[in-house]
Parts: C-alpha cells; structure tokens; sequence
C-alpha cells in the first residue's frame, strides 16, 4: 500500500472510527432496562438539562475554584521551594527524607487529617488539593534546576551577573520544560483530589453532585455528572498542552536551531 | 574547564572555615529537627494539641498498632486490592498495548477513543463502583484497575513506538519474522518504558485502593483512618497515616530495585550508572 493511501486511510480511521463507536454505543443502549446503564440518549438529555447552564454556577463554579485556588498555591511553592532545594547542594540533601516521606503518603490517606484540622469548608479543599499537587511541581522543579547544563551555569558566574538576574532570567527558563511537566502532573491530581474531596465532605461541587445522584439513584444525573468530569479532564489537559507549547515555543526552537 | 589553581600569594592567609556539619548529617539533622517541632509545638501548647498530638505519643501508638491483629488485617486487605488492581490493569493493558502499538492503522483508528477516555479520572467513577459492585473489594478493584490501565497502556504504546525504526528495519531485512522482530527488537526496547509505568501505576493503584477504602468505606488502612478520624482517635489517625506513608515509601523502592535490576544490561541504566560519580 503507497504511504499517501496509507496516511488517507489512517485520517479516515481516526475520523469515522470515535463516531461508530459513539453510535454504537448509543445503539447498544437505545432499548436498554438496565437501571444502571441508561440509554444514551437518556444520558445526553440529562446532560444538557442540568450542565447547560443551570448547575454551572451551583457547583462547577465553586468546584473549579477550590481547585485552580489549590493549583495556583501549588505552584507558587512548588517553583519557589524547588528553586531554593535545586540551588542548594546541601539544601538538597538536607530536605531529601522529609520530602521522599511526604510525597510517598497516598493523598486520600492525608484527607482525613485535613478534615479534622481545618475542618470540611473551601479552604480545607484548597488547602489539600495545594499540599497534594505540590509534589510533583517541586521535585519536578529541583530536577530541572539541577540539569540546568554546567557550562551554562559557569558562565554566568564569571559575568557579573546578580543571583537573582541569573535565576530569574538562566535558571528558571532552562528549568522551565521540566517544571512545567510536573506541573502537567499536578493538573491531573488536582482534578482528583477535588472530586475526592468533595465526595467526602462537600455540600456542593461535581463530585459532591455524581456521589449524591448516586445515592438519591437519580442514575441518569450521576452519568451526566460522570460525562462532565470526564470532558473537564480533557479539555484542562488540552489547554494545559496548548499553553505549554506557547510558552515553551522558544525552547523548541532553540533545540530545533542547535540541532541545525 | 582546564586551568592551573590560581596560585596564593605567600603570606596571604587562609580564610578561617566556619565549622559545618559534614554532609551526611544533614539528613539525620534535618529528620530529628522537625520531629523535635512537632514534639514540642504541641506540648507548649503552640499547636493545638487536638489536631496536633505530640510526635512521640503518635509513633508510641503506632508501635502499639504493629501487634494488634486488626492493623495487619487493615494493611493486608489494602495490599489485597492494590495487586489485583495493578495485576488486572497490567495483565489486560500490557498486551492491548503491543498490539495497538504495534499496528499504525490499529493506533491511528484508537487514538481518539483512547484520548478522550484516558483523562477520566477514575475517582468519577466511585459511583458507579458502588452501585455495580457494592462497597467491598470489587468495587476497589474496578477503581484501581480502571486507573492503572490507562497508565499501563500509554506507558507500553510510547515503549513499543519509540523502538529505533533502524532495528526493526535491520532485523527485517535479515528475515525475521513479525513474531521474531516483535519478540528480539520491539519488545526489549519497550521494556524501560513499561518498567517505568508499572512504578507509577502500582502508586496509582495504591491511592486508589486507599480512596475506595476512605469514600466506600471497604475494609483496609483508608476505612481504618478515617474511622478513627470520627471516632477521636487522633493519636491512631496520625499513626495509620504514617503507616501508610511508609507503605507507599516500601512498595516504592521495591519496584526502584525491580527495575534497576531488570534493567541492568539496559544501555539507559549503563549509563546512569556511569554518570553518577
């Protein structure tokens, strides 16, 4: 088969191949009894009856806000304290045990603790989502400080380059692809926690909104609900990777002219 | 950089040392001084000493936990769910994997189905877990072998797509077979990537098993923390979570071990192994 008919037929696949299945599915599901597994056309219904528009400001609102609030507190502390651990050497093997130890505790284990410290309001959300996405943004970060190339880092000690010039403007973009991985990571673990969060001590939120459909067996909400998350997991994800490539066009491109 | 040390000038003296602690106290200095924190702020009472027990009555009682029954029940049925999940997930991902990776067509027809699905957090299917399967080990298995299956399929497609075309067109032109270049090149040269998604699905498949047991209530070390949680328990509360802390840390380095050791005559882990000093 020629490589053009093979790329046409592989865009067609990719194309026609989501489709079917969507049609399938809702084939499939078209004459079901099951209570559990709704028809589809069920599903959409319901969708559109309670996420447009009217429970967006009830619960997707208070629900993307606890999490970018956590989000952001992670990454403040995350990229400074990385930055200060990555720039110390002993700072670095001084903080080793305490952040491998902290980091290994299973975030739902630390849910508890939360809730019996600050109790089951926003903040405590905020503060749990912040603490659990810290991790991978400041090991990340230290990782990255540390593979900042030698020869870079040498010279701009022998200009006289202040400490903070030089990490504002060598350390921290050199840094940067590898931060911004880890904050690719915490992304996806914010939205986790959240709805974990919510599902254990919430009176609003999604995920506060799936668990209660579920208990009250309002089946086709917990679907819409579950279909939303899902949707929210891929379009913070795409935004994610479209910012990031922005950002990062410089970077690209000066691998892409070193490669020559 | 080559260069002769710059020479002193005779007679200048020597900058006198600061006496430092050497490097290999740093940890243990670091480690003692925050327990000494968490020791005194709550006996003087600068940190509540309900939310905050004093460090040493916490590790006492985790001690106290280590010969009672009912904690090594607790650890064993988390253990229980977190294999399962990740043996389920590995067991069905790995193969789907080659296969989809080994195939353009397969991949190309996939791909949007696998991109859509695969940032369903499985934590929004808790739900659906309890009513399918009710709130017992099933319903942890499901959560924690959806995760993880995801993982261990994008993991094993980058592992079988990132084989060095180079070798697999050597391989072809010397007259192997698919199976043969599947089992010689492809799947050799896959294995650091998947070594590497089984590490962090087993993290996967342990916060999930965690939460099931913290959300659903099913028996294990979540269930065990937050009952005592709303029991009072404080001290048991932090105890549990330190155990299972060190639990997470264990299975961890198990797998870190696991994989340097599968991995030795792997040219990635040759080198690291020159690199570090």
């Amino acid at each position: 088969m020629s490589a053009r008919r093979r790329r046409l037929m592989g865009t067609g696949l990719e194309v026609t191949v989501p489709i079917l299945l969507l049609v399938a599915w809702g084939l499939w599901s078209a004459n079901s009894e099951d209570y559990y597994y709704p028809p589809l056309t069920e599903i959409l219904e319901t969708f559109a009856n309670t996420w447009l528009f009217e429970r967006v400001g009830s619960d997707v609102v208070p629900s993307l806000t606890r999490m970018f609030g956590g989000y952001a507190i992670a990454i403040v502390f995350g990229i400074g304290l990385g930055m200060a651990i990555g720039l110390s050497r002993r700072g670095r093997i001084a903080s080793a045990p305490i952040v491998e130890f902290l980091r290994a505790i299973p975030p739902p284990a630390l849910l508890p603790f939360a809730i019996l410290v600050i109790g089951v309001g926003a903040s405590m959300k905020v503060f749990i989502i912040a603490f659990v996405c810290l991790w991978p943004i400041l090991l990340n970060t230290v990782d990255g400080v540390m593979g900042v190339d030698p020869t870079l880092r040498e010279t701009t000690r022998v200009y006289p380059i202040t400490a903070a010039d030089r990490i504002r403007n060598v350390v921290l973009p050199a840094a940067s692809p590898q931060i911004f991985a880890g904050m690719r990571t915490s992304l996806s673990l914010a939205l986790i926690m959240m709805v974990i969060s919510e599902m254990v001590a919430s009176t609003n939120g999604i995920g506060y909104f799936v668990l209660e459909s579920q208990r009250t067996f309002a089946i086709p909400e917990m679907w819409s609900g579950i279909i939303l998350l899902g949707i929210l997991g891929y379009v913070l994800n795409l935004g994610f990777v479209l910012v990031e490539r922005k950002l990062l066009r410089w970077h690209r491109g000066a691998r892409m002219s070193a490669l020559g | 950089m080559e260069g002769a040390a710059p020479t002193v000038p005779a007679g200048a003296a020597a900058p006198a040392r600061r006496a430092r602690p050497p490097d290999w106290s740093l940890p243990w200095l670091s480690v003692v001084g925050v327990l000494a924190l968490f020791e005194v702020l709550p006996r003087i009472g600068a940190l509540n000493q309900d939310h905050f027990p004093p460090i040493s009555e916490t590790l006492a009682r985790l001690f106290e936990e280590l010969g009672t029954a009912g904690f090594w029940e607790a650890v064993g049925n988390t253990l229980q769910g977190w294999a399962l999940g990740l043996g389920i997930a590995a067991v069905l991902a790995i193969p789907i994997g080659i296969v989809i990776g080994s195939s353009n067509l397969l991949y190309r027809a996939l791909r949007v189905p696998i991109e859509f699905l695969r940032p369903i957090p499985s934590v929004a299917l808790i739900p659906l877990a309890i009513l399918v399967y009710g709130t017992g080990l099933q319903s942890k298995v499901f959560l924690a072998a959806f995760a993880c299956f995801w993982q261990l399929l994008i993991a094993t497609l980058y592992g079988v797509q990132d084989t060095d075309p180079v070798a697999t067109d050597t391989a072809r032109s010397f007259g192997f077979s698919r199976m043969q270049r599947l089992f010689r090149v492809t799947l050799p040269s896959a294995v650091p990537y998947i070594a590497t998604g089984v590490r962090i699905a087993s993290a996967v498949s342990l916060i999930l098993t965690i939460t099931a047991e913290l959300v659903i209530g099913a028996p294990g070390l979540g269930q065990s923390i937050n009952l005592a949680r709303s029991g009072g328990n404080v001290e048991l509360m932090y105890a549990l979570i330190l155990a299972t802390g060190i639990l997470g840390l264990l299975l961890n380095m198990i797998f870190v071990r696991a994989e340097r050791r599968l991995l030795r005559w792997h040219p990635s882990q040759r080198l690291a192994k020159e690199a570090t000093p």
